[in-house]
């Protein structure tokens, strides 16, 4: 259970996870709003509490590691990393600009706190198993924590993937799936729907947690019950919404790339704060 | 001209070679999806089963799971037949291995018309050619047992993602008769030396080569034969030199003659040196199931068919 001090806080982090990543995007006049928006939640649990990570350090051996491998939500990981003190924030106004560290989708050479390159969806998550097969074999004790899409659940390779870990049960491994109901063409439902998405990975015997993907108390019991399974990867489902937190993307299949200019920013900062 | 047989498979090599190097190095493993028998790479899983990981008929997750372990410090070595470790995973090898410049090492065996009875389906004949658009991978294609040998140390030492394309049973062997052979990755070896005509060769071509030239040796001609066992990158100087000597070059491989050997001599000729060329290989068509020496010549891959294009290319030199 998280106190109410360290809830608001989390809640406080999310907020300001979705503000600079909006100004990132007003920077460069548009971006993957909906998806980032979604995970902001997750990733101030992640960044804020859960992980076992040394910003001065990205690259310590023996860290917890993430792999965004729904590579497109890139800036709001971006803004994670900035605010948790692995570069200056002022960095961030450089997404997608000629020759920065920060380019839309993430790269392990470039950015500091990077640990997988992800963005031909499926294949981050696919190298996660690597990295769990990894801790396994080396007998550490990090986690490896995978963040995929729902419409990135539509490759195969991620069942491959998925597959495997399940009967190598690397319980060392935590998944998350951004369950944002929409993908580029329409809803996930209409385009081609992936559910029931518990009962796929249950049958993948993967150990299975639905979770609110808003509510900082509810991500951080979740990855609390997925640290007890010790015996199966764990995949927590994050009911979630494209877009949260912008009133001019919420809820939009349009926000998955969409513009954003003054008056976007405007609206979107005055509606966070 | 006749070659002695090497007296191990080179997929035996390979993998004794790799349990060898595991005994010293712990960050070597392998990632297999369900051809260790035919990979022959059994015997390392016997030696090192926690460093072997078998994913099951899922090349794209091999791949991709093989580029997880590099980034954990692992050097993992990703087997199975060429089209499957390449064109099947092609995106997996160019984004999760190339661009991430990781440490893996991607082995595809039964290269080119070496498939035989498996026939056309798994016949690569690309492998090769797509491969070697990718920014940073080095290609390697050893041509007998003691080349993979004396290869093997700098295949280990290499920093960044490699491709090997390796001939599963026994070479005729090339290299034991060198003497105080040196292999260098990216240098091509001059096993002829020669003034009228230059044949550029790799794998199963080699042998071929050597007997075509010893044929138009008979004739009066003189051909240097070249092993270029490095696609990428490519001995640009080795081309270059042969080319403005013999100004008629041969390419001959056991792929297509799109996109490459055939088609990076003809890039450095075209661009720096032109001179005539004429290229043995499959002539842009799909494979086709059969034995070797059927297939060698339904394609034009014979050392006849190879004396005949380098008579034809000192014919047409000015």
């Amino acid at each position: 259970m998280l106190s109410n001090a360290e809830s608001a806080m989390l809640a406080e982090k999310a907020k300001e996870i979705r503000k600079l990543s909006l100004r990132m995007f007003k920077e460069i006049g548009k971006g993957h709003v909906g998806g980032a928006m979604s995970i902001a939640d997750l990733l101030s649990v992640l960044y804020f509490k859960e992980l076992n990570i040394n910003p001065a350090d990205p690259k310590w051996a023996d860290r917890d590691r993430v792999v965004l491998s729904k590579g497109h939500a890139g800036p709001a990981l971006y803004a994670a990393l900035a605010l948790r003190g692995y570069f200056p924030e002022e960095m961030c106004l450089t997404l997608n600009q000629p020759g920065t560290m920060l380019p839309s989708h993430c790269d392990m050479k470039r950015t500091p706190g990077i640990d997988m390159t992800a963005g031909s969806l499926a294949q981050g998550f696919s190298a996660s198993i690597g990295l769990a097969l990894a801790g396994k074999l080396d007998a550490k004790d990090y986690y490896i924590y995978s963040i995929i899409g729902d419409g990135e659940s539509q490759e195969g390779q991620i069942w491959e993937a998925a597959m495997l870990a399940g009967n190598r049960k690397l319980s060392n491994l935590i998944a998350f799936c951004d369950n944002n109901k929409m993908q580029i063409d329409g809803t996930t439902n209409d385009v081609n729907s992936i559910e029931p998405i518990a009962d796929k990975w249950a049958a993948f015997k993967w150990n299975v947690i639905n979770c609110d993907g808003h509510d900082v108390n509810a991500i951080s019991e979740a990855i609390a019950a997925a640290k007890a399974c010790k015996d199966k990867p764990s995949m927590i489902i994050l009911d979630t919404v494209k877009g949260k937190g912008l009133p001019f993307a919420e809820g939009l299949v349009s926000s998955h790339s969409m513009n954003v200019g003054a008056d976007e920013l405007e609206a979107g900062l005055a509606a966070l704060n | 001209m006749e070659f002695q047989k090497d007296a191990r498979e080179l997929r035996k090599v390979y993998c004794e070679s790799l349990i060898e190097a595991a005994k010293k190095d712990d960050r070597i493993c392998i990632v297999e999806a369900d051809l260790m028998g035919a990979n022959g790479t059994k015997g390392f899983a016997a030696a090192f089963p926690e460093r072997t990981f078998d994913v099951g008929i899922a090349e794209s997750n091999m791949i991709c799971v093989a580029a997880g372990l590099a980034a954990s410090g692992k050097l993992p070595f990703a087997n199975s037949f060429t089209p499957f470790a390449t064109r099947r995973c092609f995106d997996q090898v160019a984004i999760s291995v190339c661009y991430t410049g990781l440490n893996v090492r991607i082995c595809g065996t039964d290269p080119g018309i070496s498939a035989q009875l498996n026939g056309g389906t798994h016949m690569s004949l690309e492998d090769m050619a797509i491969m070697r658009t990718l920014p940073g991978l080095t290609i390697y294609e050893p041509v007998d047992e003691t080349q993979l040998v004396a290869a093997f140390p700098q295949i280990l030492a290499h920093e960044g993602p490699m491709y090997i394309r390796l001939f599963r049973s026994n070479c005729e062997n090339v290299f034991g008769n060198v003497e105080n052979y040196e292999f260098k990755l990216g240098k091509a070896d001059v096993l002829k030396d020669g003034a009228d005509v230059a044949i550029f060769c790799s794998g199963l071509m080699v042998t071929r080569s050597l007997q075509a030239a010893e044929a138009l040796a008979a004739k009066g001609i003189s051909a240097a034969v070249i092993n270029v066992h490095t696609l990428k990158p490519l001995d640009e100087e080795c081309v270059l030199k042969y080319a403005e000597k013999c100004g008629a070059v041969v390419t001959a491989e056991n792929h297509s003659v799109v996109g490459a050997l055939g088609s990076a001599v003809a890039e450095v000729l075209a661009e720096k040196c032109p001179a005539v060329l004429r290229r043995i290989g499959v002539k842009d068509i799909f494979g086709e199931v059969g034995k070797l020496g059927y297939l060698e010549k339904r394609f034009g891959m014979t050392s006849d068919d190879i004396a005949a294009a380098a008579e034809d290319a000192i014919a047409a030199k000015k």
